[in-house]
C-alpha cells in the first residue's frame, strides 16, 4: 500500500487534463504482464513503431501501449509536465507550445505518432542535447510496471528528489528490457525569445576546435553541427544578447524558416546525409575528440560530441575504433538490425543482475539491447 | 536523537578483529589502519551529529589497488563496510556501522586531468567540490554544483549523495554534471560506468550511482563536467510584507520563461539571524525576501534582470535592490548562504530539514510548519530553494532542555509528512542516509521498497555496503507504520508485529 498522494487540483493556467481521446490503461497492461508471466512467454513493447528501427530485434507478443494515453498533469510554472506513455509526443509539444515551453531535449520523432514512451526508451535527443540535457536529465519520476506485474511510482514532480534510488533514469535508454514505463514526469523549459542560426563554412579539424573553442565561453549556443563543409550555430535567447553575438562571431545568418527546417532535418535524420542504404552508425565521443580514421561520411552534431558514419566497416572495425576513444558506438539504422557496443565482463554481469531485479521471469523486450535477456 | 538502528537491517559477523587486522597489515600501511577507539572518535558521526556509533575499524587506502583489497577481505569475511568522504553530509549517510569498516577516500585527493578542450575534469573521490573550480577557474570553467558546504566537502560524497546547492534550477544538480565513474563494487571489481561521450552503452548506471548513498559501491574516480564561468552574474533582493506574495512572485518569474541562476526565499526569523550575524543589509521587518540572480552573457544577463525587477514589483514587492556591484551581489548573498550559522547562534541547536514541494504549494506548507510550530512549542526559521521547491525548515530547540530533542525530531518527521501529502519528498538534496529513514516508509510502498532492496542485491548481494541507511527494511517500516496509522490503515498489514 502506497500512501504516496498525487494532486489532480484543477489547474490554474486553465489546462484541461482529460480530453476525449485520453485513456488509463494500466490496469489492461497489468494482466497482460500477468498472463505472459503465467504463461511464461514474453512481450515487446510497442507504442506507435517509429523507433522499431533502433536496437536488436526482439521476440515476443506484440504489448501495445498506445493506448495508454493522456497528458496527467500539467505545471507551467512548475516546469513539469506528467503523461502517459502513449501520448503522441506532438500533442504534448503542441500543449506546451501554448503556454511558451518545450521539451528541451529535443527528441527526434522518426514518425508522425511517436510517443513520449518510446522518446524515454530510446533514450534519444536531439541537437539541443549538450546545452540544455538530454532525456535523461529531464525525467523527475516514472510510474513503471515491472516484471513481477506490480505498478510501482518513483521519484516524482519535483526537480530535486534525493529520496531512494532513481529508478526513474534507470528506465532511459533501457528499450523496455526492466518494464513498462506507464507515466513520465519531466522537466520543461521556456521557449527562447529568439533564435537564430549562423553558417561558417571551415574544415573538418578547424570546425571540431572552433565548436567546442565556442562552447568553453559564454555564447548562447543551443545547437551546433558539421555537415562536411561548414559549421552552423544556434544562438537561443534574448533578442539582445543573441544580436550582439551574432556581431561578435560573424558568420552568415540563415534565414528564419530555413533554419527551423534544417534543425528539423538534423532532429528527424532527413538530410540527404541520413539517406539511402549504407549502414548509420552513431557514435558518442569526447566533443573534441579528432576524427576518427574510419572510412565513410560523416555528420557532426552536438558540438562534435555526436559523430554519425555512413561506413560499410563489419562491426568490430567500428566498435575497436569507439572504444579505443573512451566512448561507445552502436550500429543505428541498417539492413543488417541494430546492436550496440559489447560491455565489459563485470559490467555485463551486473547488466544481467538489473535485469532480473526488474523482470526475473523475462518477459520484457528480450534480447532488444543485447543478446539473450 | 535516538539513532534508529533496527535488527532486521543488521549484519552480524564473527570475525575475529586481530586476524582481521593483519589481514589488512598486509596491503595497508599502518598509519592507514585505526583501531584505537580514540583515534576512531572523530569518525563516529557525519554532519549529522546528533548519531554517532564508533566504527570496528577505520582504514584510509591510498590506492584503488589498496582499496580493492580492502573491499575484496570485507566480502570474503560478510563485515559491512561504510564509506566516507569528507563527513560533511547531513542525514547520517557516513554514520559508521558498530560490527563494520569504515571506508575513508580521504587519501584519494587528486586532481587527475582538467581537459579544457572537453571541458572535463578527472578528479579523485576526495577532492573537495570548490578545489575543482578552482582547477578548472584558469581555463575559464567551473564546476557548476555548488552545495553549501563546498569549501568542504568531497566529489565522492556529492556523488554518493546527488549534492544540490543554490543554482540547481539553471544547472541541474551532480547527476546533470558528471561524465563517468570508476567503481569498486563489494567484490573489488573496478567498472567503469559512462564515457568520454555524453551518454554511454546499456543502462543509465550512473544516474543510479547517484545519490545511492554508497549502498551500490564505493566510487573511486570521477569526470565532471566543467562549464564555461559566467561573463556577467548579478542579482536583485526583493522585500515583501507578505510571504504568500513572495511565494506567488517566484511563482510568475518561472511562468514569464526567465530561469534564473539563483532564486532563493528567506522567511523573517531567517532575515533576522541573517542580519544580526553577517549584516547584509536585509530589512529587519520584512516577512520574506526573494534573492534573484542572473548570469551569462551581459546582454542576457541585463534582460533577465529587467523582467525579473517588473515581475517582482507588480507581485507585490515592497521595494526591489539591483546590487550595484560585484561587492554588494556578494553581501546579497552573504545573508543567505549564512544562514544556517546564523540561525545556529539564536537557538542552542537546531535542525535543518530538506522536504521538496512542488512550489504552488509554498503557502499552504508554510502554515503547516507554522501551525506545527505553535503546536510543538519549537520556533523554526525557514529557507527555501524556491526556484527548485527545496525548503529548508531550520527548527530550534535546547538539546539541554529534557524532551526539546525528541519534540525537534517529532516536528520534523511531521513537516516531511507534509511536504510528501503536498506531492513533494522526504528530501530534496541532503539524502535519506540514517535521518529519514523512517520517513521513506511514507513516501514508498512495500513494493517499491522490495525493487529498491531487488536493485540492490544486483550489486551488492550480500548487503554489505552501508547496511541499515537509505531505504529501510520492511519490518522496520511494518514497526515504524503501526505509530503512524494514517485515516485508520496500518501501512503494511501484509507484515507480521513485532
Amino acid at each position: 500500500m502506497s500512501i504516496m498522494v498525487t494532486h489532480r487540483t484543477p489547474n490554474s493556467t486553465g489546462f484541461e487534463a482529460m480530453i476525449e481521446s485520453d485513456s488509463d490503461a494500466s490496469v489492461l497492461l497489468r494482466e497482460r504482464v500477468l498472463a505472459a508471466i503465467a504463461d511464461q512467454t514474453s512481450v515487446n513493447i510497442v507504442g506507435n513503431g517509429s523507433k522499431a528501427f533502433y536496437g536488436r530485434p526482439t521476440q515476443g507478443e506484440p504489448l501495445s501501449v498506445a493506448e495508454h494515453r493522456g497528458i496527467i498533469n500539467y505545471e507551467p510554472t512548475e516546469l513539469v509536465i506528467t503523461a502517459r506513455c502513449g501520448t503522441r509526443l506532438a500533442d504534448i509539444e503542441a500543449v506546451l507550445a501554448e503556454h511558451g515551453q518545450m521539451l528541451a531535449f529535443e527528441p527526434p520523432h522518426f514518425g508522425s505518432d511517436a510517443t513520449l514512451g518510446g522518446a524515454v526508451a530510446t533514450g534519444l535527443s536531439g541537437p539541443r542535447r549538450p546545452y540544455a540535457g538530454a532525456v535523461r536529465d529531464v525525467v523527475l519520476g516514472t510510474r513503471l510496471l515491472n516484471g513481477h506485474g506490480e505498478i510501482l511510482k518513483f521519484g516524482g514532480e519535483v526537480i530535486k528528489n534525493v529520496a531512494g534510488f532513481d529508478v526513474s533514469r534507470l528506465m532511459v535508454g533501457a528499450l523496455g528490457t526492466l518494464g513498462v514505463v506507464l507515466d513520465i514526469s519531466m522537466k520543461v523549459l521556456p521557449q527562447p525569445e529568439a533564435d537564430i542560426t549562423l553558417i561558417f563554412a571551415m574544415t573538418i579539424d578547424t570546425a571540431l576546435l572552433q565548436m567546442n573553442r565556442w562552447a568553453g565561453q559564454n555564447w548562447p549556443i543551443s545547437a551546433a553541427c558539421f555537415d562536411g563543409e561548414a559549421v552552423r550555430i544556434r544562438l537561443s535567447g534574448a533578442e539582445k544578447a543573441i544580436a550582439t553575438a551574432q556581431i561578435k562571431l560573424g558568420g552568415d545568418m540563415l534565414p528564419d524558416d530555413e533554419a527551423a527546417l534544417f534543425w528539423a532535418d538534423v532532429r528527424e535524420q532527413r538530410l540527404v546525409f541520413f539517406q539511402g542504404e549504407t549502414t548509420l552508425w552513431r557514435l558518442s565521443l569526447a566533443s573534441a575528440t579528432a576524427q576518427p580514421n574510419l572510412p565513410g561520411a560523416w555528420f557532426i552534431d552536438w558540438g562534435g560530441a555526436l559523430r554519425w558514419l555512413k561506413s560499410d566497416q563489419p562491426v568490430e572495425t567500428i566498435f575497436q575504433a569507439a572504444q579505443v576513444l573512451g566512448g561507445y558506438a552502436c550500429r543505428f539504422r541498417s539492413p543488417l538490425g541494430g546492436e550496440f557496443q559489447p560491455l565489459s565482463k563485470s559490467l555485463w554481469q551486473l547488466h544481467r543482475n538489473i535485469k532480473l531485479a526488474f523482470d526475473p521471469h523475462g518477459i520484457f523486450n528480450v534480447g532488444r539491447l543485447y543478446e539473450g535477456w | 536523537m535516538n539513532h534508529p538502528e533496527h535488527p532486521a537491517e543488521h549484519i552480524a559477523h564473527t570475525v575475529d578483529k586481530a586476524v582481521f587486522l593483519r589481514q589488512l597489515s598486509q596491503f595497508l600501511k599502518v598509519e592507514n589502519i585505526v583501531s584505537a577507539p580514540e583515534a576512531m572518535r572523530p569518525y563516529d558521526c557525519d554532519g549529522m551529529s546528533a548519531y554517532r556509533v564508533l566504527p570496528w575499524l577505520v582504514v584510509l587506502p591510498e590506492t584503488i589497488e589498496q582499496a580493492q583489497a580492502v573491499l575484496r577481505l570485507c566480502h570474503q569475511h560478510r563485515v559491512p563496510v561504510v564509506a566516507r568522504g569528507a563527513g560533511t553530509g547531513l542525514s547520517g549517510g557516513a554514520l559508521p556501522v558498530a560490527n563494520g569498516v569504515l571506508l575513508s577516500l580521504a587519501k584519494f585527493t587528486r586532481i587527475l586531468a582538467i581537459d579544457p578542450d572537453n571541458r572535463s575534469a578527472r578528479v579523485q573521490p576526495g577532492v573537495r567540490n570548490l578545489a575543482v573550480s578552482e582547477a578548472a577557474a584558469p581555463f575559464g570553467l567551473y564546476y557548476a554544483p555548488d552545495p553549501s558546504s563546498q569549501i568542504a566537502c568531497t566529489i565522492g560524497g556529492n556523488v554518493a549523495e546527488n549534492s544540490g546547492g543554490v543554482h540547481c534550477l539553471k544547472y541541474g544538480l551532480t547527476v546533470h554534471n558528471l561524465l563517468a565513474l570508476k567503481l569498486l563494487t563489494i567484490e573489488g571489481e573496478l567498472i567503469t560506468l559512462g564515457g568520454a561521450g555524453l551518454d554511454c552503452a546499456g543502462y543509465d548506471l550512473l544516474a543510479v550511482l547517484t545519490g545511492s548513498e554508497g549502498l551500490l559501491g564505493v566510487i573511486v574516480e570521477v569526470t565532471l563536467k566543467l562549464l564555461p564561468l559566467p561573463e556577467t552574474a548579478s542579482i536583485l533582493l526583493a522585500v515583501f510584507a507578505d510571504i504568500e506574495q513572495a511565494g506567488e512572485a517566484v511563482t510568475a518569474i518561472i511562468g514569464a520563461g526567465l530561469i534564473p541562476a539563483g532564486l532563493e526565499m528567506m522567511d523573517n526569523l531567517a532575515i533576522r539571524a541573517a542580519e544580526a550575524f553577517v549584516h547584509a543589509g536585509y530589512p529587519l521587518e520584512a516577512a520574506a525576501l526573494v534573492l534573484c540572480e542572473m548570469d551569462g552573457m551581459a546582454e542576457q544577463v541585463a534582460a533577465d534582470l529587467a523582467k525579473a525587477q517588473v515581475i517582482l514589483l507588480t507581485n507585490g514587492a515592497t521595494e526591489v535592490r539591483l546590487a550595484q556591484n560585484e561587492a554588494e551581489r556578494k553581501k546579497f548573498w552573504a545573508g543567505r548562504k549564512s544562514a544556517f550559522p546564523a540561525v545556529g547562534r539564536l537557538s542552542p541547536d537546531y535542525y535543518c530539514m530538506d522536504g521538496t514541494i512542488p512550489r504552488r504549494r509554498l503557502a499552504e506548507v508554510l502554515r503547516g510548519i507554522a501551525a506545527l510550530s505553535e503546536e510543538f512549542g519549537l520556533a523554526v526559521a525557514n529557507v527555501f530553494h524556491a526556484g527548485d521547491g527545496n525548503l529548508h525548515p531550520l527548527i530550534l530547540y535546547d538539546a539541554n532542555q529534557t524532551g526539546e530533542l525528541a519534540r525537534a525530531e517529532a516536528f520534523g518527521s511531521q513537516i516531511l509528512q507534509l511536504c510528501v501529502a503536498a506531492g513533494g519528498t522526504i528530501t530534496g538534496e541532503h539524502g535519506v542516509g540514517m535521518e529519514k529513514i523512517n520517513q521513506m516508509c511514507v513516501q514508498f510502498s512495500s513494493a517499491e521498497l522490495c525493487q529498491f532492496h531487488a536493485l540492490k542485491a544486483a550489486f551488492d548481494p550480500c548487503g554489505l555496503l552501508n547496511p541499515g541507511k537509505a531505504i529501510p527494511s520492511l519490518p522496520r517500516c511494518a514497526e515504524y507504520g503501526a505509530l503512524h496509522v494514517h485515516h485508520g490503515h496500518t501501512p503494511h498489514p501484509e507484515l507480521d508485529r513485532f
